[in-house]
């Protein structure tokens, strides 16, 4: 398997980031946005491609500078970086895109406290190239896109009976309005969360007895 | 929302506490929320240390913030609160060691956690965009904390409860 | 039901939760017949479905998960009737089928099934009802049949609310009392609620303090702000929710002392939902609130009695 290797491939990297190390469903790291934006999916996309965005610009840049940087003053360092990103993201947005950055209002700023990206940072970035931290930055952005899209699909089908804004169940379905409100996002969060596990869990027993 | 006599002002630490609550309304602090929320004291532990930070970061970013729109930097917002935040959070844990040393035991292994807990960038962000004044934003952090130190005890309290948490302590427990 | 998790002797046997559910289905017995008198069909078929469908769902899921099947046991029936016995009589029929569904399957099994749950489930999925279908879930028709004939039930066809609370003064007694009056199919008789609570108590299924403590607050709270005790106490869902759901095993206290702290929080909360709050009744959240609270006040009973293990030691 591409991790127990000692030098990975970029393919490796890339499906390790969108599928083993699944940033919200295996690691359970960013579970703000993952929560807050998923009221629908297009939100979810969003937010996935912003932080993306900032995910490789920042691996890049830390894995030039990592051997500038002294050990001490490492997080700050990171936190600047990510943090320029993270502006140039806002700006675009309130340019390009305004109604989405009035739907993801203050988790756009919030990206810089994103866990997944000081995360990869730091455990990632500052030990490799820049060609394998960007793929890294790619696969771990596209697989909390993916994620957060998912979560957004389930919840505006049930809390609204549409995904993408298209009405997909009719007008006579009345929408379980809670998925669309704060529980729901709890609610739908954890059961895919545990869905996941299930399956995950079952492979691993099915592989364990193969071998066995 | 804001305080201009008593009475608002409890209807603002409401409004911050309970009906506008970090976690179970905003989504803010999540992270330490599903990470911390395992053990009655961490949480506690976790829950005063952020009101402590969040209460300081408010009151120190209400100042940069008029310094930055004074110069016509607003841009630089979110740049310049994470710094603040995360040069606060050193600053408390080095001074927190050498003077309270009793406090840093009890406090100090949450502290690095808090920079990355979106919650504190968060209420400084809205202190900013809500243009409240230096009490409000103070109030707004306190309670703010107060309201996610009360989910965290509380998510606690039932993860306690949860039937594989309880057989691990009672394995752990000498019978 | 909260065998599991009792202070004293662990070594009961599954039938003792079969003799207790059927105590509690006795004692529900009065409500349901009184809300099948006062709605007719309407009120049956929404037990029934509900009923029906919490059987099912526990039975399908202990069969997907290679569980012990323990529908026998009645808890589920329980959870279906006190779910369909919340909501008013002119909810379409899926509502009480999906709020069954949810009280056992996400709120009961997810977290262990029986005697693991921390919310009422009957109370979670109606909160989640009143959450996702407002419109349906607060509105109520008024009874179609009254006792002694009533002034209240002529001339009105429907309320916005799901309780009189809003017009407190135009209610009396006696029809708050004998359930002519509009609201949730079960919570309007309050001879019958009162009937079952006796049951229970001599039965010795339920302890009276939380029952007594938690109405007494809320009578305190009212006659605090200038309302009428009496009509606060007979209003609404209290004495439904009081007398069968905050009592409810699993998720209230295992001790005495915590449960007196435990009532006057129900009460206390009731009191400051109905009287600050945006719902017309908050008997639902108080409790589950209070459910939420209900391993912390355990927890802190608990460690005093470990502390003093620890001195003797």
């Amino acid at each position: 398997m591409a991790e127990n290797n000692n030098k990975p491939s970029l393919h490796g990297i890339f499906m390790n980031g969108l599928l083993n190390e699944n940033p919200t469903f295996r690691l359970v790291l960013g579970t703000c946005p993952t929560l807050a934006v998923t009221t629908s999916a297009i939100n979810g996309i969003g937010m996935g491609l912003a932080a993306t965005f900032v995910l490789v610009c920042s691996n890049v840049v830390v894995s030039l500078v990592r051997k500038l940087i002294p050990d001490k003053a490492r997080i700050p360092s990171f936190i600047v970086i990510i943090a320029t990103f993270v502006t140039i993201v806002q700006m675009m947005m309130q340019a390009f895109v305004p109604s989405l950055y009035e739907a993801l209002g203050i988790f756009i700023p919030l990206i810089v406290v994103n866990c997944i990206i000081l995360a990869r940072a730091e455990a990632f970035a500052s030990k490799n190239g820049p060609l394998q931290s960007a793929v890294d930055g790619l696969g771990m952005g596209l697989g909390f896109t993916c994620a957060i899209t998912l979560i957004g699909i389930v919840r505006e089908l049930i809390g609204n009976g549409s995904v993408f804004g298209i009405n997909l169940l009719g007008a006579s379905y009345e929408p379980m309005l809670l998925f669309v409100l704060a529980p729901g996002g709890f609610i739908t969060f954890g059961l895919l969360l545990g869905i996941i596990n299930a399956i995950t869990a079952r492979r691993a027993a099915k592989k364990g007895g193969e071998q066995a | 929302m804001r305080i201009v006599d008593f009475s608002s002002f409890l209807l603002f630490m409401v409004y911050c506490v309970f009906v506008n609550n970090f976690i179970f309304s905003r989504f803010l602090g999540c992270c330490p929320f599903l990470g911390v929320s395992s053990k009655v004291q961490t949480a506690t532990g976790m829950g005063l240390a952020v009101t402590f930070v969040m209460a300081l970061a408010s009151f120190f970013t209400y100042f940069v913030n008029m310094m930055l729109v004074g110069l016509g930097l607003g841009y630089l917002q979110t740049i310049a609160f994470i710094l603040v935040i995360a040069a606060l959070v050193q600053f408390v844990e080095m001074f927190m060691k050498k003077s309270m040393p009793a406090l840093y035991s009890a406090l100090g292994v949450y502290l690095p956690l808090i920079t990355t807990n979106c919650a504190v960038l968060a209420v400084t962000v809205m202190n900013a965009d809500n243009s409240y004044n230096l009490f409000e934003s103070v109030c707004n952090g306190v309670f703010g904390a107060l309201g996610f130190m009360l989910a965290i005890v509380l998510m606690a309290g039932v993860r306690w409860r949860a039937p594989t948490s309880r057989r691990a302590s009672r394995a752990s427990r000498p019978a | 039901m909260a065998l599991h998790i009792s202070t004293g002797p662990h070594l009961r046997a599954k039938d003792d939760t079969q003799r207790l559910m059927l105590d509690v289905l006795i004692a529900l017995c009065p409500a349901t017949a009184a809300s099948i008198y006062f709605y007719g069909v309407k009120a049956a078929l929404i037990i029934l479905v509900s009923v029906a469908a919490a059987v099912l769902s526990e039975y399908v899921w202990q069969r997907l998960a290679h569980k012990p099947i323990r529908i026998n046991d009645f808890s589920a029936a329980v959870t279906g009737l006190l779910l369909a016995l919340n909501v008013p009589a002119n909810v379409p029929l899926w509502i009480p089928l999906i709020g069954s569904v949810f009280a056992i399957i996400v709120v009961k099994q997810l977290f262990g099934g029986i005697g693991h749950n921390f919310l009422n489930p009957a109370l979670a999925a109606r909160a989640v009802l009143l959450t996702s279908w407002p419109s349906h879930m607060t509105k109520a028709f008024v009874p179609m049949r009254t006792l002694f004939d009533s002034a209240a039930a002529t001339g009105v066809d429907t309320l916005a609310s799901a309780t009189p609370l809003l017009v407190p003064g135009t209610v009396e007694v006696r029809d708050l009392l004998l359930g002519n009056i509009p609201g949730a199919i079960g919570e309007t008789c309050k001879v019958a609620i009162l009937l079952g609570l006796l049951y229970l108590l001599v039965r010795k299924v339920i302890s009276w303090q939380i029952p007594v403590i938690m109405v007494g607050t809320v009578a305190l709270g009212a006659w605090a702000f200038g309302a009428d005790p009496l009509k606060a106490v007979l209003s609404g869902g209290l004495l439904l929710g009081a007398c069968f759901m905050a009592t409810d095993y699993v998720t209230s206290p295992m001790l005495k002392r915590s449960h007196v702290i435990y009532a006057i929080g129900c009460g206390a909360m009731v009191v400051l939902i109905r009287q600050f709050g945006n719902y017309p009744e908050g008997v639902t959240y108080a409790i589950l609130l209070m459910n939420i609270v209900t391993p912390l006040l355990d927890r802190a009973l608990k460690r005093k009695v470990y502390g003093e293990v620890k001195q003797h030691g």
